[in-house]
């Protein structure tokens, strides 16, 4: 195809030429989105941010470690997990409403994200990063687990997508527990340094925000109360491995008793969606 | 709607995967269903990752092939559910992959109820070279250069090799 010039190239009609197109099409296209009956379309909406947000803003802290993992075997792993949270947080953004997942992802302010305060944590070294991926992918999983048997057949599979690959992050994140916590004595040091970082912020994991207690009452959602059981023994299994102490570290409680679920922030997050929206709202009626 | 068996089907089942160019979309089951009626097209394909970036470009190649044999009404429709896996890899697949250097799945793991037991310690699992056939090789990280593939490293010929992973 021969094109006069380099603007008519890239705004013809058909795009298709590209790699990847010119645009994102919406990756519930064609699934039926009709919110199942006696369910808050409000509610729904809500929950669906607080899932979806935990993988974007967790992605988003896994992509800052391309071109700064320690090997390129782990830089290829960090960014693959990071792509399968990029994709969670899409489907689960766009089943939240019409507004649509650059909507919900761009334009919201740091009030308005639901994520838990643990995956906007910035990782200050590989233990930190280690450390906060066992303890979030053991969660995701057990809640995703869990929610395979929603109400709602569209989280349901969500979830039975999301199971399969969340499996393997938390294997990636326990095996290098094991090698670092049972390596060398530096290693050992950091890796519980790393989770000593994350710990104070495990409790907010299972702590059920009240939309959370209202759909789980419906089926529709999970409370994640119910997991605490299964994370202590997974994580005990695996820190035993690593001949680790589980850390012992008094809980950072939120403003008033409110935490990420209820957008209530630690100081990194105004920094992290800075980076993450700043190219979209310079021109928010861009299309790439 | 009515489900044919038709030529559309059989266009769309020659269509191949943007990443792995030796597979039909048929071949590594993403393609799930291809329904005609009074000329319209609506096909059903099923992401391998939710990640996976080449959603979009599937979408587009389908399109393409369908259009270019007179389909002028498509649809490419998403399907969740069930959850693809790498079962869904025909026979066909299997041995394209391992002709690519690429070693094909196992059986994929059973969904486990409650905890699952960790695999901590080196990984056993056993995978020939596609290069030599040894079964003596090692994984060198789970994660490759696309989200469905491991690297392994052969010890009887000394190859690097990617492996399709179980899933």
């Amino acid at each position: 195809m021969v094109f006069d010039n380099a603007y008519e190239a890239i705004t013809e009609e058909n795009d298709s030429r590209w790699a990847f197109g010119t645009g994102f099409t919406d990756p519930l296209e064609g699934v039926d989105t009709s919110v199942p009956s006696g369910v808050d379309a409000g509610e729904l909406e809500a929950y669906c941010l607080m899932l979806g947000d935990d993988a974007l803003v967790f992605s988003h802290r896994l992509q800052e470690w391309c071109t700064n993992a320690p090997e390129l075997e782990d830089e290829v792993a960090i960014a693959n997990i990071a792509l399968d949270l990029l994709g969670q947080a899409r489907l689960l953004l766009a089943r939240a409403g019409e507004r649509g997942e650059d909507s919900y992802a761009f334009f919201r302010g740091e009030h308005e994200f639901r994520n838990v305060r643990l995956a906007e944590l910035p990782h200050g070294d590989f233990g930190e990063l280690i450390a906060a991926l066992l303890v979030f992918s053991t969660w995701r999983l057990a809640l995703l687990r869990r929610l395979t048997e929603s109400r709602d057949p569209v989280l349901a599979a969500i979830a039975a997508k999301g199971v399969k690959e969340v499996t393997y992050h938390r294997d990636y994140a326990a095996q290098w527990t094991v090698r670092l916590g049972d390596g060398t004595d530096h290693s050992r040091e950091r890796m519980a340094a790393g989770l000593a970082t994350g710990w104070p912020y495990v409790d907010e994991l299972f702590t059920p925000h009240e939309i959370e207690v209202s759909l789980a009452a419906s089926g529709v959602a999970v409370n994640p109360a119910e997991s605490r059981a299964e994370f202590d023994e997974v994580l005990a299994q695996v820190l035993r491995a690593a001949t680790l102490d589980v850390p012992e570290v008094p809980g950072i409680p939120g403003v008033s008793g409110r935490t990420g679920r209820d957008g209530v922030h630690t100081e990194s997050m105004g920094y992290l969606l800075a980076e993450l929206q700043s190219v979209a709202r310079a021109d928010p009626e861009a299309t790439w | 709607m009515v489900m044919t068996r038709g030529r559309a089907r059989v266009v769309a089942e020659t269509v191949t995967d943007p990443e792995l160019p030796m597979l039909t979309l048929a071949d590594l089951g993403v393609l799930r269903d291809v329904a005609e009626e009074d000329g319209r097209v609506v096909v059903s394909i099923t992401p391998t990752y939710t990640g996976c970036p080449a959603m979009d470009t599937m979408r587009d190649d389908l399109v393409h092939a369908l259009r270019a044999e007179g389909y002028a009404d498509v649809e490419v429709r998403t399907v969740l559910h069930p959850p693809w896996s790498t079962d869904w890899i025909t026979e066909d697949g299997r041995r394209k992959l391992a002709e690519a250097g690429i070693a094909p799945p196992g059986a994929a793991p059973r969904p486990a109820e409650g905890p699952v037991p960790l695999t901590l310690g080196p990984t056993v699992r056993r995978v020939r070279c596609p290069r030599c056939g040894s079964a003596e090789t090692e994984e060198l990280s789970r994660f490759s250069a696309t989200a469905c593939k491991a690297l392994r490293r052969c010890r009887a010929c000394a190859e690097p090799f990617e492996h399709f992973k179980e899933i």
